[in-house]
């Protein structure tokens, strides 16, 4: 903590309050804690029975499809999200003015509504026998406007001489977009597209509402259909629902991480890394390395 | 055009419900993610530690999971029969604390450490230090992220409405479920969505006009 901004390295009587801090600070959470599992198991959520329930083959069935569907949701928005933001992006970045307002209008109205809002209405005014369509186009549109203003950034955090020396080369507009500007764009902003995925992959919870049969809507039907003792075992069903989220994302952004690591790394395709270290040694340390974001 | 006119008072019923939802827990998440901020900074390990695990938990879990778990855990350990307006705007000001705290956190990392290094080493205390070195930069940083952030709580607002709170996706959901045609009723929707958000990014522009200062 000594670079930290607030706090200056600690005296012997900070070390003293930094202690006591802790001890009551632990107490607190602990505390915390406590009173949740006590109310919790006062009521009869915590019971063996309620947990008992995921020994089952058919509630372990049921969750595995809802995570197949949830996947297939997330992998038919995400690839079409990044499709989407690409041709927005060419669309905003175009020379032919109607085009780029088209794409710029496209971009600020889908990206300013909820996506909650623009699956709904798809679902119900065209999609509504296919829901994981509807799912997947909405995340497609919702997140395609996203993507295509991070990659806007990208292209415009390319330096200038980039395109001019492009274009000196007797490159077309496509071919500067194409081989120049896009690949630069990408790699620049590739830990963003990537959470910007994990967005999409948590926003497939939406499916939920337009009776899409995904992870969140499975685990809502298993709590209500299985009662333990005349009980629903919502909160176990949440628990474990929520650590296979979790664990989704986590493992998404740990990928995010460790590509901004290596990104950072080689910048400028020139070795920064200190100069005794060979450069396989170096990406084998970061591939260990990839600690989640947000830690 | 109908559709509005016949249902106006469900409509301005939902759009006055979208506006207190987003009020609330913008309070909320800000209280909560300046608390959580000043726990991540802190130089007090569990607190840390208890700042990092909020944040890590809340960000990588759905909205629509908390409000599963506003609904059916929250009653279970404090009073049951809270209002879903209310749990509705715990779940979302829970969420989008976690981010605000990020945005506050990196707002006070962009502030040099030689500039508290100077206020220390003047005899300014640990409070002036924040109140009149730390903050006034780090607030600059942070006004940027802040607006999209409470953009984003707008939008997500529209998840309470499923879970039976009276807002703008309620309306959409209840004109729909009346027969009306989708498009003029999602034009209605995305209109009370624009006004909303583009109020707060207004406000947002404003202030950061006035705070300007060259760096």
């Amino acid at each position: 903590m000594s670079a930290s901004v607030l706090y200056d390295s600690p005296g012997p009587k900070a070390v003293v309050r930094n202690r006591i801090f802790s001890v009551l600070g632990s107490a607190a959470i602990l505390a915390l804690i406590v009173v949740a599992v006590v109310r919790l198991s006062s009521k009869g959520d915590l019971d063996g029975g309620m947990w008992d329930i995921f020994n089952y083959s058919g509630i372990r069935t049921n969750i595995a499809d809802a995570v197949v569907a949830t996947l297939k949701a997330f992998a038919l928005g995400a690839a079409g999200s990044l499709i989407l933001g690409v041709v927005l992006v060419v669309g905003r970045l175009s020379d032919h003015r109607p085009v780029r307002w088209l794409a710029t209008a496209f971009i600020e109205l889908f990206r300013s509504l909820p996506l909650l809002i623009t699956i709904y209405a798809i679902w119900v005014g065209f999609l509504t026998d296919y829901s994981m369509w509807a799912l997947a186009l909405g995340l497609a549109v919702y997140n395609g406007c996203v993507q295509a203003e991070v990659l806007r950034a990208g292209i415009n955090s390319v330096p200038k001489g980039q395109r001019e020396a492009a274009y000196a080369l007797g490159m077309r507009k496509s071919q500067v977009v194409a081989t120049v500007l896009m690949p630069q764009a990408v790699r620049a902003m590739l830990p963003t597209i990537i959470s910007q995925l994990v967005v999409t992959l948590k926003d497939t919870s939406l499916g939920y509402i337009i009776l899409y049969p995904e992870l969140l809507a499975t685990a809502r039907l298993i709590a209500s259909n299985t009662p333990v003792n005349g009980q629903y075992p919502y909160v176990s069903t949440i628990v474990v629902i929520g650590a296979i989220y979790l664990a989704m994302c986590l493992l998404l952004s740990a990928l995010a991480t460790w590509i901004e690591k290596r990104g950072r790394r080689t910048k400028t395709g020139i070795s920064v890394g200190p100069a005794a270290v060979p450069p396989e040694v170096q990406g084998a340390s970061d591939a260990v390395g990839g600690s989640p974001a947000g830690v | 055009m109908n559709v509005l006119f016949d249902h106006f008072s469900a409509f301005r019923d939902g759009f006055i419900g979208t506006l207190e939802i987003t009020v609330i827990s913008t309070v909320i998440a800000c209280v909560l993610g300046i608390v959580i901020a000043g726990f991540r900074v802190s130089p007090v390990p569990p607190l840390r530690f208890f700042g990092t695990a909020w944040v890590t938990i809340l960000r990588n879990t759905p909205l629509t999971l908390l409000f599963l778990v506003a609904t059916f855990v929250v009653p279970e350990i404090f009073f049951p029969g809270m209002s879903p307006f209310l749990l509705a705007s715990l779940a979302l000001g829970f969420y989008t604390s976690s981010f605000i705290c990020e945005a506050i956190r990196s707002g006070i990392g962009t502030v040099p450490v030689g500039q508290a290094e100077a206020a220390r080493s003047l005899g300014l205390s640990f409070s002036q230090t924040l109140r009149m070195v730390v903050l006034p930069q780090a607030t600059r940083t942070v006004i940027a992220p802040l607006s999209s952030i409470i953009i984003a709580l707008t939008k997500n607002s529209a998840i309470a409405g499923a879970f039976s709170v009276t807002e703008l996706f309620g309306w959409q959901k209840a004109m729909s479920d009346l027969g009306y045609g989708i498009v003029p009723i999602f034009i209605w929707v995305a209109i009370g969505y624009l006004i909303i958000t583009f109020a707060i990014s207004g406000i947002f522009r404003l202030v950061e006009s006035r705070m300007e200062v060259a760096r």
